[in-house]
């Protein structure tokens, strides 16, 4: 284990000393000031450099290993983009500078925001938000505010069972009523199910196409018909707009919100490496209800225009977080339109690809063929009293980034894979061989290796149920 | 697989224990081993009203969170407090100290489809 730098800290290795030469006799009051040492550690520079080295060694990352995250697309990110958001122009700007010093920032905001309609099928784009779920949230406050607008009463969201966590909490977050949907066995909605929840107070339907188990949705057409004879809005949830793109736009389908996670679909860091964008999409009609300031082109020159009196207001400060927008648009010059869709074509060719190599072995419940992703359901297969949980760990023993597990809530046991369009054959072919080898001769065969895993990794299996139960989130020393 | 013989069952996992004008209700064995050990329980408060079928609890483990329905509607009138310091009662002894709360129920017609032992012995 890499000891804390608390652990390794000393009076006498201090690296640097933070000298304050700042006049500190300012009018605090007594009971608000100090009286101790802020208590940082002092390390000297090499150990400190080593400290932070040594974590990155132990860490799982897409630059070290595969990394089939489903839902999550954990898509290789090109280094290249990292170089253009730095560029002086991009990176020594402050978002407090007059608009007319920052053209070209402005310039990149609204032609991103023009790409991203294009993509998606939308009308307007607003790319403040800061990540999927402050997406959803915006969308949400826009769906409220439109009703609000136009003197209906509607109070409910209809979200799937197979949706993603967030969707039911930013709609509760909202102030909206949840209306649970229950999915087919194959993880589709059914529009006749869909039509006996169309009261006159569903504000919305939040779906994800294709939906979580990697399944497009064979009724939209019908659903959305339904949904909006009831005036009831369609809400998009972007999560798995990296299988469509070039092939079907939201917009077309009939969706009036949708939310996109740039670093997803279009290939910025995820959280952590981070931070996210979750820019927020709307039909024409919505476009007053946008988070402000707009940027909009005026004779030629970009201007910031704060005089929305619909607006919903800022969901975050200045314009959302700047590079990773640079990155995303980087990412969408550089592959153009032919690019993207090859991009989408591919991740649904590979993740096909692993499936047709695991549908006669382990159960899939959505069937034999998928988009952008699977969801294995090994359950019947599980001998031993050997879990999902199991298996998850045991990969990271041979190294891989373990798959999602557990989620969505409606296949039991599940491993849900994305390979994304980024990885080869040979990397795809040998996970397969792997996760088989793991599942049907090691969890039968050998079931401690599996129960016991990981055993290669920096530490042995973590007890989650105490870190749960009594989480200590405090060095004491 | 323990599943008492004096306790009435749902299809979603519940038991319930009718004493008079209440019931007692918890999850079955079969459920906290689904679930895996419970890291954390957000009770209804006493005086709640509670729908038949609704969530009225929800159920964490480290492995997800899940809704537990009530069986009856009426109003809850007892929640086991044990549960917030300790919720691996659940896990420990789902059948005694692992109760969830105790409803006063409204309408007995609603106990019609509740499940006996045997039956819900299939449905597992």
């Amino acid at each position: 284990m890499e000891k804390l730098l608390n652990e390794i800290s000393s009076e006498c290795k201090a690296a640097f000393n933070v000298n304050c030469d700042v006049e500190s006799d300012l009018n605090i009051p007594q009971n608000y000031k100090r009286n101790a040492d802020l208590g940082l550690p002092c390390v000297a520079e090499n150990d400190l450099l080593r400290h932070f080295t040594n974590l990155s060694r132990k860490n799982y990352a897409l630059s070290t290993t595969f990394y089939p995250l489903g839902s999550c697309t954990m898509k290789y990110n090109p280094l290249i983009n990292e170089k253009i958001a730095g560029f002086d122009g991009f990176n020594c700007i402050h978002p407090s500078q007059p608009a007319e010093t920052i053209q070209g920032a402005l310039e990149l905001i609204h032609n991103l925001e023009k790409d991203l309609c294009e993509v998606s099928g939308m009308d307007y784009f607003s790319l403040q938000p800061a990540a999927g779920a402050q997406g959803e949230f915006a969308g949400l406050l826009i769906i409220a505010k439109y009703f609000k607008s136009i003197k209906q009463k509607r109070t409910k969201i209809i979200v799937p069972d197979s949706a993603h966590g967030t969707n039911p909490a930013s709609a509760a977050y909202a102030g909206f009523e949840i209306m649970p949907l229950k999915s087919e066995s194959d993880g589709s909605l059914s529009a006749q199910k869909v039509k006996e929840l169309l009261t006159p107070e569903v504000a919305a339907i939040m779906l994800t196409v294709p939906n979580t188990l990697g399944v497009f949705e064979k009724e939209i057409s019908e659903i959305a018909k339904a949904s909006h004879e009831n005036g009831t809005l369609l809400y998009y949830d972007g999560a798995n707009l990296n299988a469509l793109m070039g092939m079907v736009r939201p917009g077309d389908l009939g969706f009036d919100v949708i939310h996109i996670n740039l670093h997803k679909t279009f290939s910025t860091p995820h959280g952590g490496g981070g931070p996210g964008a979750g820019p927020v999409g709307v039909k024409a009609f919505l476009e007053h209800f946008l988070p402000v300031p707009r940027v909009e082109n005026k004779n030629s020159k970009f201007v910031l225009n704060y005089k929305k009196s619909k607006s919903i207001g800022k969901v975050r400060a200045f314009f959302g977080n700047f590079p990773v927008l640079v990155k995303a648009y980087a990412y969408i010059k550089a592959l153009g339109a032919k690019g993207l869709k090859n991009a989408s074509v591919q991740a649904v060719l590979n993740a096909n690809y692993m499936l047709a190599k695991f549908k006669d072995k382990i159960n899939v419940p959505a069937g034999s063929r998928c988009m952008h992703e699977f969801v294995l359901s090994p359950k019947s297969v599980l001998q031993n009293g050997v879990r999902t949980v199991d298996i998850a760990k045991r990969l990271l023993d041979y190294g891989y980034y373990a798959p999602t597990v557990y989620f969505p809530l409606i296949v039991e046991e599940a491993i849900m894979i994305e390979p994304t369009e980024t990885e080869s054959k040979e990397t795809l072919d040998k996970f397969v061989e792997t996760l088989n080898k793991i599942i049907l001769d090691e969890a039968v065969n050998e079931p401690h290796k599996v129960k016991d895993a990981p055993v290669n990794t920096p530490v042995k299996r973590l007890n989650e149920v105490e870190a749960a139960r009594k989480p200590i989130l405090k060095w004491s020393g | 697989m323990n599943i008492p013989q004096d306790l009435k069952y749902t299809k979603t996992h519940e038991w319930i224990k009718i004493e008079g004008n209440k019931v007692r209700v918890g999850i079955t064995d079969f459920a906290q081993h689904e679930i895996t050990d419970v890291v954390h329980v957000e009770l209804p408060e006493n005086g709640k009203i509670v729908k038949k079928a609704a969530p009225a609890v929800v159920v964490e483990s480290v492995k997800s969170a899940f809704d537990i329905y009530s069986p009856v509607s009426g109003k809850i009138v007892e929640i086991n407090e044990n549960l917030m310091s300790s919720p691996e009662l659940i896990n420990q002894s789902p059948y005694e100290n692992g109760w969830l709360f105790v409803v006063e129920f409204t309408n007995n017609g609603e106990f019609s489809d509740l499940l006996s032992a045997d039956d819900y012995k299939k449905i597992i």
